[in-house]
């Protein structure tokens, strides 16, 4: 039974295969302005990386934000339940799921039998999601990836009075012109995006096990500073966080199938 | 006798010298990155317009973010307390305040003697103060003084759907690609500005007769648009709003010259 998931988010669409309970194939790409090619495209690619076409899929799921622009699904479903689906097939020990996209964040937790129990969304402030780290290390020239290795060489990381976007970067400037290593600057803004997601992530309640998901979640930095902020470890696990949304789908379509 | 007060803000600095019951010479500058350095600058400049030197001055209070930093003040006020005092100086029937500076809004209501009864204060995010226009105009390529002019040419203001200002950042150059007018995109970018706030404004309720003072306030554009979002004729002061603060600290630097205090 060949089924798949199309995450089609605000900066990356992912798409995954999954042959039952078995990953085939994934694929990930940046978005482009029309959704529809996006999504076409990352399913061509994570078919071939499977060694199949189209017409082998007997389901496709579509989520994320542009869920709704997707021709050749069947069905769509939400990230937050795609994301919850996903890491409870992955790992059904999880209870709660912190998912940072590009521009939102999410906290989700889950019962047992993985079944959502609460859930709390930030997209209104830029703050605590992707998109602060993506002004950031434009800031410092870095990549994104770069941000989250840099960081450990820090042996004074910057202290970020504001929460505000826009405020953080003008202190940000100050540092650089004051001479701050790239490093310090780094650690001192993955510090601060944990702090923020921290937030969200309380109110819905922290319970063990505990992992992270969305791009964000392979920034070590980040999940590292996650781990201090909140006390507890954050399981790693065994698919790139970032395809979490697209697996859960590929799973919703799976049982849309039959399966169990 | 001569007093001054002067009032250190983020982005500029406003001096202000007072004999009596008159506004003697006013200056403005842009902030230098020492706030010391702004203070001592700004004076000078408000000194050499009244043709005075700082020993004729009695009296000087500091107010704004760098108010610690005035090297020849006697005292310091709260720009809160500043603003509520010099707004009921000028115009005795205002009972509110609304104060929209480069790096933070404020909401201040006074009794009749000008006392602060109740405020608001948002300087935690940048949406909602004159920042918010600031990064529009610079990502637009237009300068910050002319949007006011452009607001009103706009026939279908935009609806902004986001309020966080890296979002709308990005909102407004989807907007441009889409090919809407650029005054329909500033008078929109108005109308998002005066509507968050107004609900700063609402959340102490409004009362009596309202003034808008600040920078910002100097664009008429905000001025009208503030009136809209509130549904109320705004007061207009007779002085230039930016100065607002410096007068209320030439007031109290009266009152403590004259040991009243």
């Amino acid at each position: 039974m060949i089924t798949a998931g199309c995450d089609v988010g605000s900066l990356t669409t992912k798409a995954v295969i999954l042959n039952n309970t078995r990953l085939l194939g994934h694929a990930i790409l940046r978005s482009s302005i029309n959704p529809e090619k996006s999504a076409y495209e990352v399913m061509e690619q994570a078919l071939k990386a499977a060694r199949l076409s189209f017409d082998d899929v007997g389901f496709c799921v579509g989520t994320g934000y542009g869920r709704e622009r997707i021709g050749f699904v069947k069905k769509t479903v939400s990230e937050i339940s795609c994301h919850a689906k996903g890491a409870h097939f992955i790992q059904p020990s999880i209870r709660t799921i912190i998912d940072i996209g590009g521009q939102d964040c999410k906290a989700i937790r889950l019962s047992a039998n993985g079944e959502i129990v609460k859930f709390i969304t930030n997209d209104k402030c830029a703050s605590g999601t992707g998109r602060f780290l993506e002004v950031m290390a434009k800031l410092l020239g870095l990549g994104l990836e770069e941000l989250g290795s840099i960081s450990k060489q820090a042996t004074r990381p910057i202290n970020l009075a504001s929460t505000c976007t826009v405020w953080a970067q003008a202190e940000v400037i100050m540092h650089i012109n004051d001479g701050m290593p790239s490093a310090d600057l780094a650690a001192g803004i993955n510090e601060a995006m944990a702090a923020r997601v921290a937030i969200l992530a309380r109110s819905v309640g922290i319970e063990k096990d505990v992992c992270m998901t969305g791009g964000v979640a392979k920034n070590a930095g980040v999940l590292e500073a996650m781990e201090k902020q909140l006390g507890v470890p954050m399981r790693r696990l065994r698919v790139d966080p970032q395809m979490m949304g697209a697996l859960g789908a590929a799973v919703f379509a799976r049982e849309k199938m039959g399966g169990k | 006798m001569f007093v001054a007060g002067c009032d250190i803000g983020s982005l500029s600095a406003k001096a202000v010298i007072m004999k009596d019951d008159c506004i003697v010479a006013s200056s403005v500058i842009f902030a230098r990155p020492e706030p010391g350095e702004s203070a001592r600058a700004v004076m000078d400049g408000a000194l050499e317009k009244a043709g005075l030197s700082m020993e004729d001055i009695s009296c000087c209070v500091g107010t704004g973010y760098g108010r610690n930093a005035v090297p020849f003040a006697q005292a310091v006020e709260s720009e809160i307390a500043c603003h509520g005092k010099a707004a009921q100086w000028l115009k005795p029937q205002v009972r509110m305040v609304i104060d929209i500076g480069g790096q933070d809004a404020k909401a201040i209501r006074i009794d009749e003697t000008g006392k602060v009864v109740r405020y608001a204060y948002n300087d935690r995010c940048a949406s909602g103060t004159g920042r918010f226009l600031e990064v529009m105009a610079a990502s637009m390529g237009i300068d910050l003084d002319d949007m006011g002019d452009i607001s009103f040419q706009a026939k279908n203001p935009v609806a902004l759907s986001n309020q966080c200002v890296v979002f709308a950042e990005t909102e407004i150059i989807s907007l441009i690609h889409a090919g809407r007018d650029l005054p329909d995109i500033v008078g929109g970018l108005h109308k998002a500005l005066s509507h968050r706030v107004a609900s700063l404004a609402r959340s102490i309720e409004l009362a009596g007769e309202i003034t808008m003072t600040g920078g910002v306030a100097k664009n008429q554009g905000m001025f009208s648009a503030l009136q809209e979002a509130l549904g109320v004729e705004l007061i207009r002061m007779d002085e230039d709003p930016q100065i607002i603060g410096a007068i209320g600290a030439a007031l109290v630097a009266r009152q403590t010259a004259a040991g009243k205090r």
